[in-house]
C-alpha cells in the first residue's frame, strides 16, 4: 500500500485492474484504492508479470503492506519488496510492487483508462455526455481541429452502438480491467470506481444492484437506474455517507496540518507583483485562441513558480528525519478546493518542463479529476512544492501551511487593480500578492526573498515562460 | 433561442461544471463565480460548455457579460 500523501495511514483496495499472470508495465494503473480524501488509481512501479495478489478487494491495510508480488519478465522467482511507507521515507515515491529487474515485455497492456489521458482531455460537458451514452472517450477518434473530439463525435459513437452496449460505462471499457472472479469473496460485487462513488453518493447498496457491465459488473448507469425509482434527486439517505467522508477528510487534513505546525518552523514572506505584462500577454494570446485552447492566469503563476525553483533549490524537495532531500524534478502540487469541503493538492509532473499549453491541459485535467475524486498514486505522493491560489475567492493574500514532508508553499491572492508607481509616474496596474511559507530548517528569509523575487522577474517576461 | 431555452441550457452546463453546487440558490443577478464557488478553470469550462452547446465562439472580452444568469440569458438570446 503506497503512501498517497503524508496524511494517509491506511487504504482500502477497492478494485484490482489486473489479475495473476497479467503483464504490467511501469506506470500502468493496476488497482484502485480508497483513502479518506479520494479514490486513487495506483500505478505500478516496475514492469513484469503479476505473480500473486495478496490483498483482496474491500480489505483495508496500513501503508507499507504488500499488495501483490510481481515477477520480472524473464521468469525469475517472485521478488517482493514491501512498499515504502512514511516510516522509511528515504524514497518519497512509494513503489507498490517491485521486481529485481525491469524486464522489457513486448506485449503492451494499455492501462485501463477510466479518465482522460493528458493528450485527450475533454471538457466536463463532453465527459458527461460520453458517460451518459457509454462512449469511451479514450478510444474515440475526434473530427474536430487537431483531432479534438467534438460533441458530434460522441453522439455518433453513442448512437451507433446497439442498446446492448450502450450501457457500457467508460470505467469498465476493457475486459483486462475486470478482476478475476476467484479473487473476490462471493459477496463482493464487481463494480467500476464511478459506480461505487455514485452508489456512495446515493446511499445505494451495490450488492443489490444488477450489473450490466462486462462480466456482470456494476457500472454507473446501473446505480443511477437502481436509484431512480426510489430516490428523489435530493434528500437521499446518502447524506450520511457523504458526511462521513467529509468528516474523515477533515480529520485527515487536521492531522496533517497539526503535524506541519508542530514540526515545521515556518517563516512567511510577501510581495506584490505587477501583472501588467502578464495580463497583457495573456489577453493577446487568448484573442487568437478558440475557447477550448484558452489559458488562464494560474498557468503563468504555476510555470513561473516551477522555473524559479531552479534558482532556489532549497524550496523544492522533502524534509525527512531532519535531513533535507532536494528534488531534481519539480512537481508542483496544486491546491484544489473541493466544493463539498476540504482541499487536496495533487502534483502536475515536471511542471517546469511543460509548455503553457500543456500545463493548461494538465491543470484542467487535474482539477477535474481532483473534484471527481479520481487521482493517480503518483500525483498524490510526488508534489515537491505546493502552490495555492485563492485569488478566485477574493482574498488578497494567503499564508499557507506547508504540506509535510515538503518545505515550501507559494500562495497567490486575487488580482486587483492597484495604484502603482513606475518610472516616476503613478498609474493603475493589475497586481497580485505572492506569499511564501517556507521551512526554516532548510532555508532563511534571504533565500526565500530571492525565490519570490525570481517569480516576480519571470512574470515580467511572460513570453519567455 | 428563447429566454427559457437559454436558462435551461445555462443550468445544465453549470450543473456539469459544478455538479455539487445547488443551482436553486442562485439569484438572477448574483455573480456566478461567487454564488457557485467557481474558479477561473470552472468558469472557462462553463464558457466551453456554452460554446459546445451553441457553437458560439465567445471572446474573452465578453466574459463580464456572462457573470450572472441574467447576463448569460441576455447574451445567448441576443447573439445571432
Amino acid at each position: 500500500m503506497p503512501s498517497l500523501g503524508a496524511d494517509m495511514e491506511a487504504g482500502t483496495v477497492s478494485q484490482w485492474l489486473v489479475k495473476v499472470g497479467d503483464e504490467v508495465h511501469r506506470g500502468d494503473v493496476v488497482a484502485v484504492v480508497e483513502t479518506e480524501k479520494s479514490t486513487i488509481e495506483v500505478e505500478i512501479f516496475e514492469s513484469g508479470t503479476i505473480a500473486e495478489i495478496l490483498v483482496p478487494p474491500g480489505k483495508r491495510v496500513p501503508v507499507g503492506a504488500v499488495l501483490a508480488h510481481v515477477t520480472s519478465g524473464a521468469g525469475h522467482a517472485a521478488n517482493t519488496v514491501p512498499s515504502v511507507s512514511t516510516a522509511t521515507p528515504a524514497v518519497p515515491r512509494a513503489p507498490v510492487v517491485t521486481a529485481a529487474h525491469a524486464a522489457t515485455v513486448d506485449a503492451a497492456i494499455s492501462p485501463p483508462a477510466p479518465v482522460a489521458r493528458r493528450s485527450t482531455v475533454h471538457s466536463p460537458v463532453l465527459r458527461h455526455l460520453a458517460q451518459e451514452l457509454g462512449v469511451d472517450l479514450v478510444t474515440l477518434t475526434g473530427s474536430g481541429p487537431g483531432g479534438a473530439v467534438t460533441r458530434d463525435d460522441v453522439e455518433k459513437a453513442g448512437g451507433r452502438r446497439g442498446d446492448g452496449t450502450r450501457r457500457r460505462g467508460r470505467a469498465t471499457g476493457k475486459p483486462k480491467s475486470v478482476p478475476p472472479a476467484e479473487l473476490q469473496p462471493v459477496t463482493r460485487v464487481s463494480s467500476s470506481p464511478l459506480a461505487r462513488r455514485k452508489a456512495a453518493d446515493l446511499g445505494i447498496d451495490l450488492s443489490a444492484v444488477r450489473g450490466t457491465g462486462p462480466h456482470g459488473s456494476v457500472i454507473e448507469r446501473d446505480v443511477r437506474l437502481a436509484a431512480a425509482p426510489a430516490l428523489p434527486e435530493k434528500a437521499g439517505p446518502g447524506t450520511t455517507v457523504a458526511d462521513d467522508r467529509a468528516a474523515a477528510m477533515r480529520r485527515a487534513i487536521g492531522a496533517l496540518m497539526a503535524r506541519s505546525k508542530r514540526e515545521i518552523p515556518h517563516y512567511y514572506l510577501s510581495t506584490t507583483i505587477d501583472l501588467t505584462a502578464a495580463a497583457a500577454w495573456l489577453e493577446q494570446a487568448n484573442i487568437e485562441r478558440p475557447v477550448t485552447a484558452r489559458l488562464v492566469l494560474p498557468v503563468l503563476l504555476l510555470k513561473a513558480t516551477a522555473l524559479a525553483v531552479g534558482h532556489v533549490p532549497e524550496m523544492n524537495g522533502f524534509m525527512i528525519d531532519d535531513v533535507f532531500h532536494p528534488s531534481e524534478a519539480v512537481h508542483v502540487g496544486v491546491a484544489v478546493s473541493l466544493r463539498t469541503g476540504g482541499v487536496i493538492a495533487p502534483a502536475i509532473h515536471d511542471t517546469g518542463g511543460l509548455s503553457l499549453d500543456e500545463l493548461m491541459t494538465a491543470l484542467k485535467d487535474l482539477v477535474g479529476r481532483a473534484r471527481a475524486g479520481v487521482l493517480r498514486s503518483s500525483e498524490m505522493s510526488d508534489p515537491t512544492i505546493t502552490v495555492t491560489n485563492l485569488g478566485d475567492l477574493g482574498v488578497e493574500a494567503v499564508f499557507g501551511v506547508i504540506y509535510p514532508p515538503q518545505v515550501a508553499l507559494v500562495g497567490f491572492g486575487r488580482v486587483t487593480e492597484q495604484p502603482w508607481a513606475h518610472a516616476g509616474m503613478l498609474g493603475i496596474r493589475p497586481c497580485v500578492t505572492a506569499t511564501l511559507s517556507a521551512d526554516h530548517r532548510v532555508s532563511d528569509g534571504h533565500r526565500g526573498a530571492r525565490f519570490l523575487t525570481e517569480i516576480n522577474r519571470l512574470l515580467q517576461e511572460p513570453e519567455k515562460l | 433561442m428563447t429566454s427559457e431555452e437559454a436558462r435551461q441550457l445555462i443550468r445544465s452546463v453549470l450543473h456539469q461544471v459544478a455538479p455539487e453546487a445547488d443551482m436553486d440558490d442562485v439569484g438572477e443577478g448574483e455573480t456566478l463565480q461567487e454564488a457557485l464557488d467557481l474558479d477561473s478553470i470552472d468558469f472557462l469550462n462553463f464558457v466551453i460548455g456554452l460554446n459546445e452547446e451553441t457553437g458560439l465562439e465567445i471572446p474573452e472580452r465578453d466574459y463580464p457579460q456572462l457573470s450572472t444568469v441574467g447576463g448569460c440569458v441576455t447574451y445567448l438570446t441576443s447573439t445571432r
